[in-house]
């Protein structure tokens, strides 16, 4: 048993070693699929961050009226911080706003000037609240123009800023719509790309694998030194899918990074780095073993 | 050891549908240690009658018994137990183009599962007996027709088997390498080897003088004892 597996592993080896032109043809295709297959990985840890980066930057504002004092504004917040679709509240007093807008604008001297015009400061003490989803805004400012503190409250600014909340929900949902739709897509064209670039090994040798059978070799015997080949086709072109994933997230990391300051994907190659080698191995591995095995039946009917 | 009985084969061409009657009602006996010749006309059912022994293809009618088993009843998974008890000689070689001189003829020991010891031991005598020791690390294309024909013979024999068939195995050589070939055909079967030895070549059979099945049309015209090429 153990004499016909190393022959097997051998046969193999040379097998692949011999046909080295169409070896590395398959391994430069097997390549490109398993470069999809990560892509495809990826895809989802980054998309997650740039979704969460938008949905950081939506709010709702609460302007409280001028004459309500600020610990009447945190008796509302402690209430607002109780609501379950709530993630976070930051209390922003009129003097604030006015320096977060003077500092903002400081380079604009005609806003400068007008603010200067009006004389005093115009802001109104206000609540931005965050909600943990994008969707959940909605009842978070109904809670706030229907509750008990409705006398204290100048205007929600939640209607103003519905289309950009909305927007970015159907963002969000639409993203992994298309994402597990490519995916698919994708997913079921590198497998059939995969497949047919051994079948075309395969059947290159369709007469020696007859032959084979006519002079008394076994299924199994036979079969086996192509499965090896699709296993070290796997092998090599996961290795090298590595090294070009890790080259171009470390290569492109500062690049990306400029444009999404929040998304570094040189750190989500190294936190997902064994999962992902996992995966291009599987996906490798995996290809070269089910094709080989697909591939190699019609041939052993004989 | 090998008994054919009314065995018929035809084929449909897929260009017009004809029928061609490759095996017509063919029944013949092959004993032990015996040295047979299938002599006919090209496209007379030569190559089918060997590949119904070897159970490459089904008859449509008639059975071919192998040591007493049917080859066309046989399990699948017994078959290459079957094949490993008969030595092939194609035609056209069929060697293992990736696999050296060596790899080729102790390809069949592998897949018996013989010791390596074995393997190493066997495989420079069989060769040397062929007169291709020289030529051991030579790959198929880097071999001459009749290197290569001697080559097939030591894959069919390394493994001894009980016996050997040869399909035109002089088919693509020169006078020269035939009778090279031939002798060596005729020293196997002097070892106690049955040989079916399938060709059309005339000087090959009259020079043999050993039992000789004349097939024509798919039929058998003739059965002699130290028989001659007459058609």
């Amino acid at each position: 048993m153990m004499t016909s597996i190393k022959r097997i592993i051998r046969a193999g080896w040379r097998g692949f070693s011999r046909n080295i032109g169409l070896s590395i043809a398959s391994v430069f295709i097997m390549v490109m699929v398993i470069c999809l297959a990560t892509l495809l990985f990826l895809l989802n840890p980054v998309s997650d961050v740039l979704i969460s980066s938008v949905q950081k930057k939506v709010d709702v504002s609460v302007y409280f009226k001028e004459d309500v004092s600020e610990d009447e504004i945190m008796d509302v917040s402690a209430e607002i911080a109780n609501i379950s679709e709530v993630k976070e509240i930051e209390y922003v007093s009129k003097d604030e706003a006015l320096e977060i807008f003077i500092e903002r604008h400081k380079d604009d001297p005609v806003l400068i000037e007008s603010l200067a015009e009006v004389g005093y400061n115009p802001f109104l003490d206000a609540l931005n609240i965050k909600a943990w989803e994008a969707s959940q805004y909605e009842q978070v400012a109904n809670f706030l123009e229907t509750g008990v503190f409705q006398g204290l409250i100048d205007n929600v600014d939640y209607y103003q800023r519905k289309p950009v909340i909305d927007k970015v929900f159907a963002l969000t949902s639409g993203i992994n719509k298309i994402g597990i739709f490519f995916g698919l897509v994708l997913g079921i064209i590198a497998v059939l790309v995969a497949f047919n670039t051994v079948r075309i090994a395969i059947h290159n040798s369709n007469k020696e694998i007859s032959v084979m059978r006519l002079v008394g070799a076994s299924n199994s015997f036979v079969r086996g030194p192509f499965v090896i080949q699709g296993i070290i086709v796997g092998f090599i072109a996961a290795i090298i899918t590595l090294l070009i994933t890790f080259g171009l997230c470390y290569g492109f990391d500062s690049r990306i990074n400029a444009l999404a300051p929040e998304l570094s994907i040189f750190n989500i190659f190294l936190s997902n780095f064994f999962l992902l080698f996992l995966i291009q191995l599987a996906t490798g591995i995996g290809l070269g073993i089910i094709s080989s095995y697909i591939a190699i039946r019609k041939y052993l009917k004989i | 050891m090998i008994s054919i009985k009314n065995l018929s084969k035809i084929y449909t061409s897929r260009f017009d549908q004809s029928r061609i009657k490759a095996l017509d009602d063919v029944s013949f006996e092959i004993g032990e240690k015996e040295f047979v010749s299938l002599v006919g006309k090209s496209g007379a059912g030569k190559t089918t009658l060997l590949k119904m022994i070897l159970a490459e293809d089904k008859p449509d009618e008639g059975e071919v018994l192998f040591q007493g088993i049917d080859v066309n009843r046989i399990k699948k998974s017994q078959l290459p137990k079957l094949r490993q008890r008969i030595g092939v000689v194609f035609q056209d070689y069929k060697l293992f183009p990736s696999k050296t001189t060596c790899e080729n003829v102790a390809y069949i020991m592998e897949v018996m599962g013989a010791k390596q010891e074995d393997i190493d031991r066997d495989v420079p005598q069989i060769l040397e007996l062929v007169g291709l020791k020289s030529k051991m690390c030579n790959f198929p294309n880097e071999l001459s027709g009749g290197e290569k024909q001697r080559v097939a013979i030591a894959r069919a024999l390394i493994h001894r088997p009980d016996v050997i068939l040869a399909d035109e195995p002089t088919g693509n050589l020169d006078p020269y390498h035939t009778r090279g070939i031939i002798k060596l055909l005729i020293k196997i079967y002097e070892m106690g080897t049955t040989v079916v030895l399938a060709t059309h070549d005339k000087n090959v059979i009259n020079s043999l003088g050993r039992r000789v099945i004349t097939i024509d049309d798919g039929k058998v015209i003739r059965d002699e004892e130290k028989g001659r090429f007459i058609l």
